[in-house]
Order: structure tokens, then C-alpha cells, then sequence
């Protein structure tokens, strides 16, 4: 689980200078509120305001993630690194062919599939679990920020580092195995939609939070059995049943068996299938989350 | 024909029931005038925080309505939230990140483009004598810097209406006096200004008006000279040149004995403080220093506090039999 941001990168800007040297509050200046023009004065339509508010979110959430590298960007790809390790040369070869394909092959695309989601769900659920216990999500509150621009500017900071960790994974794995990338535009949609929910899941987690611990439950006893019993190690069709039967509620196998189509030319599920669960969950948890920042739940009193 | 400007602010009928069934504000009506340095006082758990709260849509109102500039937040929420800027109680920045970022994000929240949203919290940051301190973690601000850089970061889309809750609580009175420098070339600027605090120096020294809140109820809303003025008594700390054993008798005065050996004296409005002299003399009292016992407001504030809480037990509650 990523850590509330303990330690952060250095200054970004040296002192400048040519400023005065002063730490008071400075009241000699010349009526500074003329050069503070009230926003409502200026000719800007609302729908550009919301897309600055939106950009300035975006931007903010990229910031954190590349600032904090060392707990955002870093540790997935150790932990996926030694996924390869363990089921390439020391357990893969042992294990051998899964439909066709090597084992590392075989798995391979869930494991960066299980990059991507858990990631983009970690992010979104820390960075605004942690504006919530500093207030500092108050800043947006009082603004005239749209709910949808709040939850869109947080989705997109989930989503850019889901995917980055996912294409940082995924030139890894090609150090282990050969993957042939067979639909590769299918490939990159099954990824940025994957993690699109989860970042709308994220959301959603934060927003019901009362504490930290709240903020690991969801990911602890819900995401990782559900991602490892989602057909990233194993065909469904090697499942006796009720148990085959039983997996397919499980979501996380559509999106690894598209993911895997869309690398492999291989999936245990009908794509229309992943597709429309996708799009089911991206809607129904959008709806959710607006409904919530809307109501205040979680952030209101 | 005469064009009248909406006031700052207009709040009616606000009421706030909490979830656990506790009935914060019971219906306040309130209006804040374009230029106002307005002052909302009350004691712990009066509501003053609630309804700071629930004009900046931090909290739920469960009844009543609100006009920002004559824009009903029912209708234009976002209209309303652009002429409002908010400097909450608690500490609310992310410690985590450069005061420079802090004040431009909170442009970019209100619309304004990133450039020049950076150039807005350059100059707010100035202006708050934090420029120095832009590029630091804003953990590592002393607490009147946190303050400052939250008044700054309130001030960067330039708002019609600033609110401010207890902006001084917890800070050194160098850092207090300097904060109301600020507030007051801030209110010079044409910012309205609303302000809540528990020290009544500052409600005296600052506002023009003022409000007081006691149990969800606004007991007294009067310009500030009309309120000092409704004071009956005043009471004064008079050190005499040897400690006395007993209160002297002074024509005319109510005089108590204080355990250190100095006595206090309570003077009618409208007497004149020669008369005391006089009386002093008369009594061959030398008197070496001479204070007000309290703060003037203060003394009107906890007599009006104290009124209102006899009046809310004397009133029969509906569920009461009277006879």
C-alpha cells in the first residue's frame, strides 16, 4: 500500500535573489488587490474555468506521482519483477505449455494487468484519502470546481500512473518473454479502461473512509483475491466446477482475459463480455462517485 | 428611481441539525454589507464555525438561504463560491507541498489559466511576505506562516467577500497585530470582511459590526460604537500607593477589595472619571496605577451571552405544562 506522501522531493525553485528578504507580511506594497482582479470580473466561460480546474487537478496528481517516485513508480515494478523471476526460469519451466504458450507467456499479461488496476486504485485512493485527513481537500470544496472535474482530475493522476507502471512492466517482461502484442490497439483500450474503473473504485473508497485502515481493506481482502483468482495464473478451463462457474462474477477475469487477448491472440471469455463489464463498471461507478461528491458523503457534515 | 447594491452577504432562516440530532443553528438571519468589516462573535459551540461552514458549502444547511452579492446559492452555487474566499480555523494546507504551488493550484481551482495563476500567488505570497518561503515544504512553516500562507491562499482569485475563522487563534501577538494590518488594507482594499474570534480585542479593534451568536441564535447585531455604548458600568482596577485592608467608601461607588491588596471601582456611563478623583481624595487614598478590569466588549459580550441563556431557560418548552 502507498504510504502517505512520508517523504517528498527536494525544492524545486532556488530563492530568487532579486526579491526583498522580508518574512512579515509586507503592507507597504502598493494595493496589491488591483492586481488581484476578482475571477468573477473576467470574461471566461464556465466551461473553460472547469477544464483549467480540471488541468490544474491533473497536473497537481501527475506531479505527486513522478515527485514521489520512489513509493508510486517504484516498488510495482519490483514486485512484478520477481513475478517474472519466480515463473520464468525458476518455476515456468517446470510448469510448461498453458494453450500454446510458455508459462511466462501465459501469464504475463495479467500480471501487468494486475499492475495497472491495483495502481490506479492505490493512487486515486491514498491522494484523496489524504486530502481528506490533511483538509486540504477543503481547497476544493469552496472553489466552484464541478464534482465531475474533482473525480476526472483524481481518475486521470490513477490512470496515468496505472499505465505508466503498466508499460514500465510490460518492457520487463519482454526481457523474460517473447510477446507477440497481437492486437495492440485492443491491447492499450483494455488497459486505459481497466484503469479507469479502478480509479473510479479508488474514488469511491476514499470518499467512505474514516481512517487509514479503511483505505486497506478494500485493496487487502477484496482486490488481491479477486485479482488472483481472476485468471491471471491460470486458465478458467482448467477449473472443475461449481468453481469455474463461480469465477465468472469475478470482473477481473474479463479485463485479464481481454488484456491477454489483446497480447496473446488468447482469451477464456467472449470480448463483447469484457467489454460490456468494463463499460458497466466505468458508468456505474462514475454515477456512484458524482452522486457522492455531490451529496458530500464522506467529505460533508 | 434608486438602485440598491445587494448586501455582501444575506443568510435567512439558517438552520443546521447534525446527523447525532444536535440543532446547531436555529434559524439565523444576517446581512453583511458591501465594504463591512463584520465581526461574528459567540462562545464555544454557538455556531459561529457552522455557519461559517455552511456559507462556504464545507457544511449541509438543513434549512434557510443564502445570498452571496445578491446571488442565491440555491440557484448559482458556483456563481457564489467565485466571490468568496475562505481562511478556515484548522490548519488546512498540504504539508506536503511548496506554498507557491498551494496558493496557484487554489487559482486554478477557481478557472484561472496556470501562468497567470502563478503569477497571482507570486504576488499574494508578497504581499503575505512569504515570497521567500515559496519553494519550501509548507510543513516547515512556523504557525503564523501556515496562517499567512492560508490568508494568501484565500486571497489569489480575489474575492468580493473574505471569511476568515478565528485567523489568529494560536499565534504570537506580533504575528496577531501584523495579521491585522493585513486585514485591515485588505478591508480598505473593498473586501468585504467576515470575522469570527474568540478575542474580543481584536472584534473591537477591527470590525464595524458586529454580530453575536449564542446557541444557534444571533442575540445582538449592532454596529460596534452601539454596542460599547450600551455598556451600563464600567469597572476599573485601582493600585493603591499602600495595600489596603478593607474597600473604601467612596461616595457615589461601588468599591470591592481585591485579595492583593488593590480595589476595584464601578463607574456609571456618563460619570465622569474626575468625580472618582475627587472621591479619592476626599478618602486620602494616593492611587499608583489605575486599568479596566477587562476588556470592554468583553463585558458586554458575556452580559449579553448570560441574558440570552436565562432567556432561553425561562422560556417554557413546548412539551411543558405552564400554569
Amino acid at each position: 500500500m502507498t504510504k502517505l506522501e512520508a517523504t517528498e522531493g527536494q525544492n524545486e525553485m532556488a530563492p530568487d535573489p532579486t526579491q526583498p528578504d522580508s518574512t512579515k507580511p509586507n503592507a507597504t506594497r502598493p494595493d496589491p488587490m488591483q492586481t488581484l482582479r476578482s475571477v468573477s470580473d473576467q470574461q471566461r466561460s464556465r466551461l473553460s474555468e472547469g477544464w483549467v480546474a480540471f488541468a490544474t487537478t491533473v497536473r497537481r496528481e501527475i506531479h505527486r506521482v513522478v515527485r514521489i517516485w520512489p513509493q508510486t513508480l517504484l516498488p510495482p515494478v519490483i514486485t512484478t519483477c520477481l513475478y517474472f523471476i519466480i515463473f520464468g526460469p525458476i518455476l515456468g519451466d517446470r510448469i510448461g505449455l498453458m494453450h500454446g504458450y510458455t508459462y511466462l507467456q501465459y501469464v504475463t499479461p495479467g500480471l501487468i494487468m494486475m499492475a495497472v488496476l491495483t495502481n490506479s486504485y492505490q493512487n486515486v485512493v491514498s491522494s484523496f484519502f489524504g486530502a481528506k485527513f490533511q483538509h486540504h481537500i477543503e481547497e476544493m470544496l469552496v472553489s466552484p470546481m464541478s464534482s465531475e472535474s474533482i473525480l476526472l482530475g483524481y481518475a486521470v493522476g490513477g490512470v496515468f500512473r496505472g499505465l505508466v507502471i503498466g508499460a514500465v512492466v510490460g518492457v520487463v517482461a519482454l526481457l523474460f518473454a517473447d510477446l507477440p502484442i497481437v492486437h495492440p490497439v485492443l491491447t492499450i483500450a483494455v488497459a486505459v479502461l481497466t484503469s479507469v474503473a479502478f480509479a473510479f473504485g479508488g474514488f469511491i473508497n476514499a470518499m467512505v473512509a474514516r481512517n487509514f485502515d479503511d483505505i486497506t481493506i478494500v485493496p487487502t481482502f477484496v482486490l488481491t483475491p479477486l485479482t488472483m483468482l481472476g485468471g491471471v495464473f491460470y486458465s478458467v478451463d482448467l477449473l472443475a466446477e461449481p468453481w469455474r462457474t463461480i469465477s465468472y462474477a469475478n470482473p477481473i477475469l474479463y479485463m485479464v482475459n481481454a488484456f491477454r487477448y489483446g497480447i496473446l491472440g488468447r482469451s477464456d471469455m467472449p470480448l463483447a463480455v469484457a467489454f460490456g463489464v468494463l463499460s458497466l463498471f466505468i458508468i456505474g461507478f462514475y454515477l456512484v462517485a458524482v452522486w457522492m461528491l455531490r451529496r458530500g458523503i464522506g467529505i460533508r457534515s | 428611481m434608486s438602485i440598491t447594491t445587494p448586501p455582501a452577504l444575506r443568510l435567512r432562516g439558517l438552520e443546521k441539525t447534525y446527523a447525532n440530532g444536535v440543532q446547531a443553528l436555529k434559524g439565523i438571519d444576517l446581512e453583511v454589507h458591501h465594504g463591512e468589516f463584520f465581526g461574528l462573535l459567540g462562545p464555544n459551540g454557538a455556531g459561529k464555525s457552522t455557519t461559517i461552514g455552511i456559507i462556504t458549502s464545507l457544511i449541509n444547511r438543513s434549512g434557510g438561504s443564502i445570498e452571496v452579492f445578491g446571488i442565491d446559492t440555491n440557484e448559482d452555487l458556483e456563481g457564489a463560491k467565485r466571490l468568496v474566499g475562505v481562511v478556515p480555523q484548522e490548519i488546512n494546507i498540504n504539508q506536503f507541498e511548496q506554498p507557491l504551488h498551494i496558493v496557484a493550484q487554489q487559482a486554478g481551482y477557481y478557472g484561472i489559466p496556470w501562468r497567470e495563476a502563478r503569477e497571482r500567488a507570486g504576488e499574494c505570497l508578497r504581499w503575505m511576505g512569504l515570497w521567500d518561503k515559496r519553494a519550501t515544504m509548507s510543513r516547515t512553516l512556523s504557525g503564523g506562516m501556515k496562517r499567512r500562507l492560508m490568508i494568501a491562499r484565500a486571497l489569489v482569485h480575489g474575492p468580493r467577500l473574505l471569511i476568515l475563522d478565528e485567523p489568529t487563534a494560536g499565534v504570537d501577538i506580533e504575528v496577531r497585530r501584523a495579521t491585522w494590518s493585513l486585514l485591515e488594507e485588505i478591508n480598505d482594499a473593498g473586501t468585504t470582511i467576515i470575522l469570527t474570534t474568540h478575542y474580543l480585542e481584536e472584534a473591537e479593534a477591527l470590525c464595524k459590526q458586529i454580530a453575536i451568536i449564542d446557541d444557534g441564535r444571533i442575540v445582538k447585531n449592532t454596529d460596534t460604537r452601539t454596542l460599547l455604548s450600551q455598556l451600563v458600568t464600567e469597572t476599573f482596577v485601582l493600585d493603591p500607593m499602600q495595600a489596603l485592608a478593607h474597600a473604601p467608601a467612596l461616595p457615589g461607588f461601588a468599591t470591592r477589595l481585591r485579595e492583593d491588596g488593590s480595589f476595584e471601582v464601578d463607574i456609571a456611563r456618563g460619570v465622569g472619571l474626575n468625580k472618582l478623583f475627587h472621591a479619592l481624595d476626599h478618602a486620602n487614598i494616593q492611587v499608583s496605577s489605575m486599568r479596566n478590569k477587562a476588556n470592554r466588549l468583553e463585558e458586554l459580550f458575556l452580559g449579553l451571552v448570560e441574558e440570552s441563556k436565562e432567556r432561553a431557560a425561562s422560556t417554557p418548552r413546548p412539551n411543558e405544562v405552564t400554569s
